[in-house]
Formats: C-alpha cells, sequence, structure tokens
C-alpha cells in the first residue's frame, strides 16, 4: 500500500469525557485508516456511543484530541464534523421513511433543472443516480426511486443510508449497531455494503455486540470496558471465544456461566438482574 | 411526469381527501337539492373555502415539518382589527392599514419560531401562549383605542377591489387569492428543492439538520408565512365586510387542522400534499356550508364534521400504508 496510508485518517489522542461528575471515557487512544475497519465492542454502558458521538461532533472531548490526517481537527457541531467527512449511520439509518429513496438520498442536496429562480427538483435525475449508486453496491433488488424509504427492509435501510454516506464523498464511516436489529441473512446484506465500503477506501468504525459481525468485517478490533480501551488487537490475534471473554469484562465465558449457575442456585432459580 | 395509473393515485397522499371530497359532494348534491349546485350554493362554500384554504395550506406545511401552529386563530382577527383600527378608527391610509397587519404576522410568526427553536416546548404549547396572548393583547388594544371591541372602516375601490370584493356579486375575490397561492405553495413544497426540506424536517430533524439543512431558519420561516397568511385573511376580511370583530377566528383553529389532516398530511410530520390540503378544504367546507341546504338539523354538521374526520384519519393511514409497501410489478 502507498506511504499516505500509513498515516491514520481519524484518530484519538489521550480522548477524555466526563459529563459533570461522570467520567466517561478514559485517556482513549485508537485510530483508523484508509481502507480499514475498526470494530468497537463492549458491554452496554462501555462508552461506545460516547465515543462515536465524540467524533461525530456530537460531544467535545474533556480533554484530549483528534486528528484527521495527522492534523488536529475540533469538530465543534455535527455539521462541522460532516463536512470534514465523518458520516454517521444510526441503528434506524437516519433516512426519512416517508420521502421517496430518490428524495432522501438527496436531502440538502438536490439536484435541480430549470432556469433561474424557476428551478424545479429534478426527480428523474435523481431517481437514476440514487438506483445506480445503490446497484452499484450490489443492491440489485431496488430499481425504482420513486419508492418509500420505509417500505425498504431494514437491512436495505441500512445499505442505503451506507451508499449515501459513500456516495457524497465520506472519509470517515461510523456506523453504531447497524445490524442490531436485524436477521441473519439482512445482517449479512448490511456487512457486505461494510465491505465494500471498505474497498473504496474508506475508513470504518463499526460498533457491534456481535462477536461474528465483527469478525466478519474488521481488520483491528478495540474493546471498551467501563471507558477504558481494555484491548487493542489485529485480526488473527484472537479467536472468537478470546473476544467474547474479553467482552465480558475480561472474565471468561465459563466462568460467567458458573457464576449464572451459582447465582440462580443461591436465588430459588431466579437469573441475576441485569445491571 | 408521473406515471398516472389507478396504484400510482391510490398512494399519493391526497387521495383520501379526494375521495371524501367527491362524496361530500354527491352527498349534499342529492339532499341538499337544486339550490346545492346553484352560483350562490357553490359559493357558499367556496367562500368558506378560500378563507380557510390560504391558512391551511401554511399550517398543513408546518405540519408536515412537524410543527403545529395555533395561534393562527388570534391572528387573522388581530389582523381584522389593525386594519380597522388603523384605517378605519384613526382614518390613515389604507395601504397603512393593509401593510402593518403584515407587518404584526411576520412578527408574531417571528416569535412563534424563535420560541419554538431557542425552547425544546413542543410548538402546541407555545402556539397556544402566543393565541392567548395575541387574542388578549388585541382585545386590550382595541378596547383601548376604539372603546368597543369592532372597528367599522370603508376601503377605497380599488383596495376593495383587489382584497374585498364579490365576483359577480356571490364570489369573494379571495377565492382567486386562494388558487394563485396554492399554485405558488405547490410549486415550493413539490417542484422545488426546498420542498424535499421540508419532508425531510419532519421525516427526522436531527438527520436533516446533519444533512446540512437549515432547520432553524426553515422553521422560523415556516411560522412566518403561517402567521402572516392569517394575517391576510384577517386584512382582506376587514375590506371585505367593513368592519371588524376581535372576536372571530377562533373557528380557524380547528377548522385549518381538519382541512389538513383530512387532506392526508400526517400530524406527526413527514408526509403530505398541497394538492390533499386543497381537498381537504373544499370538504370540510362543503360539510360545513352543505348542511344549510338540507333538511337536516344543521347541528348536525358538527357530528358529520367529526365523523368525517376519523374516517379520513383511517383512509389517509390505509392510504399511507399501501405507499409504503408499494413496490413496482416486476415486467412479465
Ligand atoms: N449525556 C450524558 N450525561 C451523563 N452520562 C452519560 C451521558 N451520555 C452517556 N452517559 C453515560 O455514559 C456511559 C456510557 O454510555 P454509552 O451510551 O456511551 O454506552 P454504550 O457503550 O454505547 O452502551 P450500549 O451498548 O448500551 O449502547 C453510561 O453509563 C451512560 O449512562
Ligand atoms: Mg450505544
Amino acid at each position: 500500500m502507498s506511504m499516505e496510508n500509513k498515516v491514520p485518517v481519524i484518530a484519538l489522542k489521550d480522548v477524555n469525557k466526563s459529563f459533570g461528575p461522570i467520567d466517561v471515557l478514559h485517556d482513549i487512544n485508537l485510530e483508523v485508516r484508509a481502507g480499514e475497519v475498526l470494530c468497537l465492542l463492549g458491554d452496554n454502558g462501555a462508552g461506545k456511543s460516547t465515543l462515536i458521538k465524540i467524533l461525530s461532533g456530537v460531544h467535545q472531548p474533556t480533554s484530549g484530541t483528534i486528528e484527521m490526517d495527522g492534523n488536529p481537527v475540533v469538530f465543534d457541531t455535527p455539521r462541522v464534523a460532516s463536512e470534514k467527512g465523518i458520516a454517521t449511520v444510526h441503528q434506524f439509518g437516519g433516512t426519512f421513511a416517508l420521502m421517496s429513496i430518490g428524495r432522501s438520498f438527496f436531502v440538502g442536496v438536490e439536484p435541480t433543472k430549470g432556469w433561474g429562480p424557476f428551478k424545479v427538483f429534478d426527480r428523474k435525475k435523481a431517481n437514476a443516480i440514487a438506483v445506480k449508486a445503490v446497484q452499484d453496491f450490489g443492491i440489485t433488488r431496488i430499481d425504482d426511486g420513486d419508492r418509500l424509504v420505509g417500505g425498504l427492509s431494514g437491512g436495505e435501510r441500512q445499505s442505503l443510508a451506507i451508499v449515501r454516506a459513500v456516495h457524497f464523498g465520506a472519509r470517515v464511516l461510523i456506523l453504531d449497531e447497524p445490524t442490531a436489529a436485524l436477521g441473519v441473512k439482512q445482517a449479512s446484506h448490511v456487512l457486505r455494503i461494510v465491505n465494500q465500503a471498505k474497498k473504496r477506501g474508506l475508513a470504518v468504525i463499526f460498533i457491534t455486540h456481535q462477536v461474528m459481525h465483527a469478525m466478519a468485517v474488521g481488520d483491528h478490533f478495540a474493546v471498551l470496558i467501563r471507558g477504558a480501551v481494555a484491548a487493542d488487537f489485529r485480526k488473527g490475534e484472537k479467536t472468537r471465544e478470546q473476544i467474547t471473554d474479553l467482552m465480558a469484562g475480561g472474565e471468561t465465558m465459563a466462568n460467567l456461566e458458573a457464576e449464572i449457575e451459582n447465582y440462580m442456585q443461591s436465588h430459588d432459580g431466579h437469573p441475576p438482574a441485569a445491571h | 411526469m408521473e406515471k398516472l395509473g389507478i396504484d400510482s393515485l391510490l398512494r399519493r397522499p391526497e387521495m383520501g381527501a379526494f375521495l371524501g371530497m367527491v362524496f361530500v359532494a354527491i352527498f349534499f348534491s342529492i339532499f341538499g337539492g337544486i339550490l346545492f349546485m346553484s352560483p350562490q350554493g357553490i359559493a357558499s362554500w367556496l367562500n368558506v373555502a378560500a378563507n380557510l384554504g390560504i391558512i391551511a395550506i401554511p399550517v398543513g406545511f408546518l405540519m408536515i415539518a412537524g410543527e403545529l401552529d395555533i395561534s393562527v386563530g388570534a391572528m387573522l382577527p388581530a389582523a381584522s382589527m389593525t386594519t380597522g383600527i388603523i384605517s378605519g378608527h384613526y382614518g390613515l391610509p389604507i395601504i397603512i392599514g393593509i401593510l402593518a397587519p403584515l407587518a404584526l404576522g411576520a412578527v408574531v410568526g417571528l416569535i412563534n419560531g424563535f420560541l419554538v427553536i431557542r425552547t425544546n416546548v413542543p410548538s402546541l404549547i407555545i402556539t397556544m401562549g402566543t393565541l392567548f396572548a395575541l387574542a388578549g393583547l388585541s382585545l386590550f388594544l382595541s378596547v383601548y383605542f376604539t372603546n368597543t371591541t369592532s372597528a367599522a372602516i370603508t376601503a377605497p375601490d380599488w383596495a376593495k377591489a383587489i382584497f374585498g370584493s364579490f365576483i359577480g356579486g356571490t364570489y369573494q375575490i379571495l377565492v382567486i387569492w386562494w388558487i394563485a397561492i396554492s399554485i405558488i405553495h405547490f410549486y415550493f413544497l413539490h417542484l422545488s428543492p426546498w420542498g424535499n426540506w421540508v419532508y425531510a424536517m419532519g421525516g427526522d430533524k436531527i438527520s436533516a439538520r446533519n444533512a446540512g439543512i437549515p432547520t432553524d431558519r426553515l422553521t422560523i420561516g415556516l411560522f412566518v408565512l403561517s402567521s402572516v397568511s392569517a394575517s391576510f385573511v384577517g386584512m382582506c376580511q376587514a375590506i371585505l365586510f367593513n368592519s371588524a370583530q376581535v372576536s372571530a377566528g377562533q373557528s380557524y383553529i380547528f377548522n385549518s387542522i381538519i382541512s389538513v389532516v383530512v387532506g392526508g398530511v400526517l400530524l406527526t410530520g413527514g408526509f403530505g400534499s398541497v394538492v390533499g390540503i386543497v381537498f381537504g378544504t373544499i370538504t370540510f367546507a362543503i360539510v360545513n356550508q352543505g348542511i344549510y341546504f338540507t333538511n337536516f338539523d344543521r347541528n348536525l354538521s358538527s357530528l358529520i364534521i367529526g365523523a368525517m374526520l376519523l374516517i379520513a384519519v383511517l383512509a389517509n393511514n390505509t392510504f399511507r400504508k399501501m405507499a409504503l409497501s408499494y413496490t413496482r410489478k416486476k415486467k412479465a
């Protein structure tokens, strides 16, 4: 790979975040290069969403810096982050359910035709470009830009949002649990799209609870435990079981199972309350 | 433009409103007899529809954008009184009596818009606040300036011709205004690129903002549009009827919302059309006025409107589901 590929597209340096007295993130150091997928793993409340909100300009770090291409940057607002090429896709895609595929694809950058003040939205062009962009990613089932986004499957909606981000020149793609609500087939659909985005040279940050999904696309893995990076390793360095154990907070799955067993015995068969 | 097949028509937001309009038109033609279809009969509902329709479209825009504006109910009489006091009571030139209420409308719209974007209070509550504040203020100022709650005004011929006259003695000039304004709004919402922003904002405000849409400015702009539209109707009414009353207009709150919802706009935003709102307004006006041409007790008109609203909402939900589940049939 080329030299410039060595400089991370985006990097966090000693980032801390607290909300008043609550410390949520401690000394986070992470980086993602072009054409690479970083999987961010961690239990509920570990701080994953807070971390990506910092990357997308929703929150500002309490201390520490964000660097893009080796230069420090400040994302005051989500707008600033998206102008610098950071695209965030949330669980339901951030797409507009009751708008057509063509219209929602071009929200904010509507193509127009016509003259002077009498510009009109170019529906044909919008539909054609949107459908082509989606089909280029291998989603051939979408062939009509007039269809409403809300009529697509969950996986197609996610994919549409990712394709949109790529089409409009995103350099960093942040996906917050894009496969969480999806069945096996739909999820593999989305994972394929993630792989495509990576092949096109985007830096991808992929948050998930599902180790299988992470292993399917990840080049690089970071496990967050209570706001700190507890493990940081590359593809092939750890087995699925080891990753699962890490995510469960450093304990092995076998220990955890034994613990639950014990708990149930001493609490009349009730499983421990989730916390 | 669009392919015109039955199935594509059924997926449009205005379909329910269209069927409702045809139904009530036939219904009252049968039960209202020959008079309902006479020029006077048509004028009776068309005039109501024009007054209401000019306000209903911007109220509908706000609803599509995910907001509500009920302060139009106080804006209309406040504007009317402004014209009455300025050009009637004080006899100042009518041009001031025309522009002042429109400026007042812009100010009220700005206040509504700013409060909505600066606070996280739902716009229903904020415009309820401005509704009462404005109603109280107009009552106070009317009594303060004129010692009464109404004002007489005689506008010059040119002003009457443009804003407040009857065409052929029956149709209000406002009908023409309504048609022209509907066309402009149609262009804005459905053809211009800005219409997309309104839908996007109502669909998902945060995503719309992240996509670069100036949601704050758009919100303020839409509130100004609805307030100015209500002012415009109030000003025209003062010129047409040669008088203004403080207490006219509360009915526009519900009537505009009913027209918009019957017209297929989704109360929670993101879906609707100008043509639908126009159909919804006509449907409402026909039921509202048609009852006087029948032998039915006129008190039944509210019952019919209530039932119609419920049926329309259910029908619109069905049509929206059809639109969502639509896939183009594979070519054989
Ligand atoms: N605005 C806030 N104010 C105070 N505390 C917050 C705020 N946002 C998040 N937190 C806290 O920070 C911690 C991490 O939350 P975060 O949402 O980042 O976790 P997560 O890893 O995304 O969890 P999940 O897997 O459940 O989505 C939680 O304990 C949460 O209560
Ligand atoms: Mg989260």
